[in-house]
């Protein structure tokens, strides 16, 4: 294999990097969720409170 | 690739009395000054990575991370007050994520002697599945996350006492006494004690004499709990290196430790139907399961032959499993069902 060829991954390889990824997307997803319920919670009612 | 190619930094060899009485046991002892006792094949080099997700679930120690929630869990119910239920369960995850992540820690930097233990010998790490580097990065950054996120969600106290505990378990437990001395169990107990008293911070802001009392019967239940594992498996410690007390004084020094604790959580495992925390369901349960944790170590220590005395020590070690998820139970029943809790020695003081 020429060095410039890089790294080939094989099958097995780019398999477990998918759901690597996969699994990365997910925890970010839920992150957002997460961070959008704490705010959500957090504020409460006071959203209310405030002038309009 | 070794562990220290691969950017770990072993522990150094420092002066231990416990160590050279280790080294001169029947057992071939691993050197712990040794840097290169795991060969090239056991471990994951740079390159493409063969890691599945769920051999990095298995470095979080999903089976330790349910009693942790668990514990949290009762100290957040029992806590007066009200935390919002989806701030809770957000709270609890993030205690699950942290436990996680101190697992993870735990699991880098003792990959050499969990390679040499067979009860640990497939984990990811030594079995070649994950690089050292990548559970580290995996642990460190979930520490920070859950930290983060517990602060934010709750308070800083509670954030503050969970990073305190992924750091008293990574630091002072896995990295310093776990190696040191037999008492590193009993010391580092307290990482796994703390749950309690961050989920009853998360709840109030504050920790309480009622926390730490949870704190306590933890940290107590903690020392017998896990030196009958350690009866049963103090070869796979020797071998190790780890000095774990029947490596390092001996089985029959053992019983008596196991004994002695055992009577002291007892009386320990009452007390919260003392300050409050408790009903007569509560009373009536700690009393008759710390008695009988009592009876089962004292099997242990008058049983010390064959087979008998290695059913003794897992008898005790399944049972202390079941008091103090009873206990907690317990405890979590009667909050949840609103049963008013006794308060008689203490009543007016608190």
């Amino acid at each position: 294999m020429a060095e410039e060829d890089g790294v080939r991954l094989t099958t097995e390889q780019q398999r477990q990097r998918r759901r690597r990824n996969v699994a990365i997307a997910w925890a970010l997803g839920a992150l957002v969720v997460l961070f959008w319920l704490v705010t959500i919670f957090k504020l409460g009612g006071n959203v209310l409170n405030r002038p309009l | 690739m070794t562990l220290r190619a691969a950017g770990r930094v072993r522990p150094s060899g420092r002066s231990c009395p416990e160590r050279a009485q280790l080294k001169s046991g029947a057992y071939p002892v691993m050197s712990l000054a040794h840097d290169d006792h795991l060969d090239a094949p056991t471990l994951t080099g740079p390159g493409p990575s063969l890691a599945g997700v769920e051999d990095f679930v298995a470095l979080l120690k999903p089976r330790v991370m349910s009693l942790v929630i668990f514990t949290a869990l009762v100290g957040l119910v029992a806590a007066p007050g009200g935390l919002h239920p989806v701030l809770g369960a957000i709270a609890l995850l993030c205690v699950a994520v942290g436990a996680g992540a101190s697992g993870a820690l735990n699991m880098w930097w003792d990959a050499d002697i969990d390679a040499v233990m067979t009860r640990t010998q497939n984990r990811p790490i030594p079995a070649g599945r994950v690089a050292p580097g990548e559970a580290l990065g995996f642990g460190l950054l979930l520490s920070g996350v859950s930290v983060m996120l517990l602060g934010l969600a709750t308070n800083w106290l509670a954030g503050g006492l969970l990073a305190f505990t992924i750091f008293f378990y990574v630091v002072v437990y896995t990295m310093w006494l776990k190696r040191w001395t037999p008492q590193n169990i009993v010391i580092g107990g307290l990482a796994g004690a703390l749950p309690p008293m961050i989920g009853w911070a998360a709840a109030t802001g504050t920790v309480g004499l009622e926390s730490a009392t949870l704190v306590a019967i933890i940290f107590m239940w903690t020392p017998p709990h896990f030196w009958a594992l350690a009866l049963i498996k103090s070869e796979d410690y020797a071998r190790a290196g780890v000095p774990m007390l029947p490596v390092v004084a001996g089985e029959d020094e053992t019983r008596k430790q196991i004994l002695l604790y055992s009577i002291a959580l007892a009386p320990l495992g009452v007390l919260p139907a003392a300050i409050g925390l408790g009903g007569w369901a509560y009373l009536a349960l700690s009393s008759v399961a710390g008695l009988a944790f009592v009876g089962f170590a004292w099997r242990v220590y008058r049983l010390r032959e064959g087979v008998p005395a290695r059913r003794a020590a897992g008898k005790l070690f399944a049972y202390s499993l079941f008091y103090l998820t009873a206990l907690f139970a317990t405890i979590l029943i009667e909050k949840s069902l609103g049963v008013a809790a006794l308060t008689a020695p203490f009543d007016g003081w608190m």
